[in-house]
């Protein structure tokens, strides 16, 4: 099990050095340079040529590369050339948002998902199974932005019921020694304050969740159904076990291995930012910093944005692998 | 034992449920907006401003965008600004002025008893020490993307490696100060009303290190002390309070502000929302009680929505066709005026501005001094155009090129291609066959108009400060690729204006220079806009500049929401 967990922990640092060059060389083909973000219609030859100059973009880029590989090693991802703050820095502020909406969408995808993939399965073909079909259809074809402004647009705007907003009121005030705000309002014991936050969750995760959901529920769905006619759960109905305990211990923990892989998958994607959703909610995570980057041709923010994302989901599907050891002895001995 | 499974969905499925009903059930509302703040003048209400961008950092002489310059202009302030609203420069900490006979000294005699928001003494020497810094700015703080401003007024540093505009400083008196310049300029008192020149606290600057930075591996100066971002100190009607970067921007009035504070807000909050749509609709909700950069298709449903209310800032840009002399033919003046002459204004202008563009006649808005009211005009008339061309021998349709950005959108061009392609129509329908040409804004476009390759080119300008050397100086005092001429008449007309101290023969002097430009038609100007904010019906007291220049301390948030 160990020797499983090292061998497939090593194999990911040759994808890793893989990918920093791939991002340095495709980050630097990117036409226009800061200097052109920064001056816009004012630049002058003069002034860009000075820019350019001292941020060292004239030289060869393989010494670009070099020294850029060997501040990242040492835990220096560079500074932003718009916001002139330390990229870990912002980092640090900017992730928790996207995780914790992350988490928060990947919730309600499971919780609501899971189950009505399973009922789905169980009443095969009944009303219930072809309803959640078309939903589940409509669901992942729906474009995320526009999803997004529907729901801000009855439940906020026309209701009032919900903000549209960002991740807290404005006018509150609460210590963000962790930035995730729903563990700060606890920690700080500030219970207005984590509704507050639960309440700014609510929409964004709902819009990010759906299509997650949505296919959670149809692999759930045919995981589900697939197990069912396996020998082996036929042998336990045989056997006269309790129907609950044939789905809890057989057909569920089987049908779990492949929804599995699909919510480690849909979670390294979320967690990589849902640019369209933090967009429209004015969600200050990874996503909206990466979309500003772009605009600003921040290099350093892209490059040190994209190589994190990369690193990210080499774990989590690190992780999911690993994960398969525990449901799935078969492969532990491969 | 077989309930157990179920029982713990149940369990998770409940405790979701709950803490989903705590929140929808938090009785916190969603509106900051003013509260029990009457109108006795006591400042109570909180507004929170949407804004498109977090500021870069609070340090006037090192920005130069406007999300930082709109929160520095809260907190400090200059030796003079500007009338509410309007281009004029008024006294600011300064209370009156002379200028030296040559032109070359101004001494101010300061405002007495202001205070820093750190309790320092406002007074001559702080003057100095500012200015001082500034001109001794070394290594990257020299960068064109951080001192900007200073090099665009003044020129070089205490180095030498440019020729600077600004000698030196001196602390005549307790209250008295002179700025001594190495030429004769005028236009350096509008340019002192700019946020970039105004007072900080030397002791906080010393105290928290306003030039200390760390230059790093790619050569970006990023601010190791703490002055400008948790530190600014001047002495303007509000208080820096905090900040969280993607989150808010606190400040908080001042109680000891010298000046006058009509307003009543005690706490002004500003909030980064980068989408314009999300911006508007965080108005409609109540969570915020204004923003900036209002979208102009948004703009009818700001004006239909009875809590809502649309200002307009008065035109301080302009919008324009570039002619590249350098291209023939177009330094024929003949083709020249006949362009003018073929392409429909009014019809762009009412087309694709949703209301909020004027016609333009020069290069510069009627806003500023030294607007010509008798510059010659080009009437719409295609047949008029045709007959120049043929009356200088030209086979009808004469050849251009004509060139516009894509992927961008300014104030004073929303649409660039919509604009782009009517005028195209129009020319093709005179007496013009046109080769079309685009790039994107940044790199491609702004570099190609520089480098003067296109002949035609849609451009435009937004003003900085209220001085006409900033619009028609900026374009037309030196020669240029972009515009590809030399006219020594036009060169010598702007450095005289320039120079001229008495504000009379000054404004004189650009009215006379804006009718030359204008008969020699180095391009065609066509717009100016008036960009618009959105604040909700109860917020009065908001007075939008031309520049931008901004302050909330007079505005007053009526009852609650």
């Amino acid at each position: 099990m160990l020797n499983y967990a090292l061998r497939r922990a090593l194999l990911t640092i040759p994808i890793l050095v893989g990918l920093s060059i791939i991002v340095f060389a495709f980050v630097r083909a990117l036409p226009g340079g800061p200097e052109d973000a920064l001056l816009g219609e004012r630049g002058t030859e003069e002034q860009e040529a000075q820019i350019r100059e001292e941020l060292g973009l004239d030289e060869p880029i393989y010494v670009q590369y070099g020294r850029y590989m060997r501040n990242v090693l040492s835990g220096n991802l560079g500074v932003s050339t718009s916001t002139r703050q330390p990229i870990t820095e912002e980092l640090k502020l900017r992730f928790p948002a996207t995780f914790e909406l992350a988490i928060a969408a990947m919730l309600f995808a499971i919780l609501v998902g899971v189950p009505l993939g399973f009922i789905a399965a169980k009443r095969y073909q009944g009303v219930l199974d072809n309803t959640s079909l078309i939903l589940s259809l409509i669901g992942i074809s729906f474009p995320v932005f526009f999803l997004a402004l529907l729901l801000k647009y009855v439940f906020a705007i026309k209701l009032g019921l919900l903000p549209t907003i960002g991740r807290l009121d404005v006018t509150r005030s609460l210590a963000h020694p962790t930035n995730f705000y729903v563990l700060d309002s606890i920690i700080a014991g500030d219970l207005a304050a984590l509704g507050d936050a639960l309440r700014h969750l609510v929409l964004p995760a709902v819009a990010l969740g759906t299509i997650p959901l949505a296919i959670i529920a149809r692999i759930t769905r045919a995981a589900v159904l697939d197990v069912t006619s396996a020998d082996y759960v036929r042998t336990a109905q045989a056997k006269g076990l309790d129907p609950r305990v044939v789905d809890r211990r057989h057909i569920l923990k089987n049908a779990m291995l492949p929804v599995i892989t699909i919510v480690g998958l849909q979670t390294g994607l979320l967690l990589t930012g849902a640019v369209l959703t933090e967009s429209v909610f004015a969600w200050p995570g990874v996503g909206s910093w990466m979309l500003d980057a772009i605009r600003f041709r921040d290099y350093a923010v892209l490059q040190g944005g994209i190589l994190f994302f990369a690193v990210l989901i080499v774990f989590v599907n690190l992780l999911v692998d690993i994960s398969y050891a525990f449901l799935d002895p078969r492969i532990r001995y491969q | 034992m077989r309930s157990v499974k179920r029982g713990k969905l149940g369990a998770l499925a409940l405790l979701a449920a709950l803490s989903l009903l705590a929140a929808a059930c938090s009785t916190e509302d969603s509106g900051g907006g003013g509260d029990e703040g009457e109108d006795t003048g006591e400042a109570t209400a909180t507004l929170a401003f949407g804004v498109s961008a977090d500021p870069i950092v609070l340090d006037g002489a090192l920005v130069s965008d406007g999300e930082s310059l709109r929160a520095i202009d809260q907190i400090f302030e200059g030796l003079v600004t500007l009338e509410p609203g309007g281009t004029e420069v008024v006294p600011g900490l300064a209370t009156d002025w002379e200028v030296s006979e040559d032109g070359r000294s101004y001494t101010f005699n300061l405002e007495e008893g202001v205070t820093f928001h750190d309790g320092e003494e406002f007074n001559a020497e702080a003057v100095c020490f500012n200015f001082d810094r500034w001109y001794n700015f070394k290594g990257s703080l020299q960068n064109p993307a951080a001192s900007y401003y200073w090099q665009t007024v003044f020129g070089g540093f205490s180095d030498g490696k440019t020729e600077s505009l600004y000698e030196s400083c001196e602390a005549e008196e307790e209250l008295v100060v002179t700025l001594n310049l190495t030429k004769a300029s005028s236009s350096v008192l509008s340019a002192l009303a700019l946020t970039n020149f105004t007072i900080a606290s030397p002791a906080a600057l010393e105290e928290y290190e306003a030039d200390r930075g760390q230059v790093d591996a790619e050569g970006i100066f990023s601010p190791a002390g703490t002055y400008a971002t948790e530190h600014p100190t001047g002495t303007g009607p509000f208080m820096f309070e905090e900040w969280q970067r993607g989150d808010r921007l606190v400040m908080t009035r001042n109680p000891d502000y010298w000046g006058e504070a009509p307003g009543n807000v005690e706490t002004l909050i500003f909030r980064p929302i980068a989408d314009p749509a999300a911006r508007l609709q965080a108005l409609q909700s109540g969570e915020i009680q204004g923003f900036d950069l209002v979208d102009p298709q948004d703009y009818p449903t700001i004006e239909d929505d009875d809590q809502l209310q649309l200002l307009n800032r008065p035109a301080f840009n302009v919008g324009y066709i570039g002619f590249n002399q350098a291209i023939e033919p177009l330094d024929d003046i003949a083709v020249r005026q006949a362009i003018a002459h073929a392409v429909d204004r009014e019809e762009i202008v009412s087309g694709f501005y949703a209301g909020q563009g004027e016609v333009a006649t020069q290069f510069m808005p009627p806003e500023l001094f030294g607007y010509s009211d008798g510059v010659t005009t080009y009437e719409y008339d295609p047949d008029e155009a045709t007959r120049l061309l043929e009356e200088a021998g030209y086979d009808v349709p004469v050849q251009l090129d004509f060139a516009y950005p894509t992927d961008v959108e300014r104030p004073y061009m929303p649409d660039p291609q919509a604009n782009f392609e009517a005028m195209v129509a129009d020319l093709e329908e005179c007496c013009f066959e046109i080769q079309q040409k685009s790039a994107t804004w940044t790199p491609d476009y702004l570099d190609n108009v520089d480098n003067g390759r296109y002949g035609l080119y849609l451009l435009g300008w937004t003003g900085d400060f209220g001085d006409p050397d900033n619009f028609i100086g900026t374009f037309f005092q030196t020669p240029q690729p972009a515009w590809g001429f030399e006219n020594d008449e036009i060169f010598t007309a702007l450095d005289e204006a320039e120079a001229e101290t008495d504000e009379d023969t000054r404004t004189g002097l650009y009215e006379e220079a804006n009718n030359l430009i204008m008969d020699f038609l180095p391009g065609l100007p066509y717009v100016h806009t008036e960009p618009g904010l959105a604040f909700a019906a109860n917020v009065t007291g908001y007075q939008p500049s031309p520049v931008s220049l901004e302050p909330f301390a007079t505005v007053t948030v009526e009852g609650g929401q």
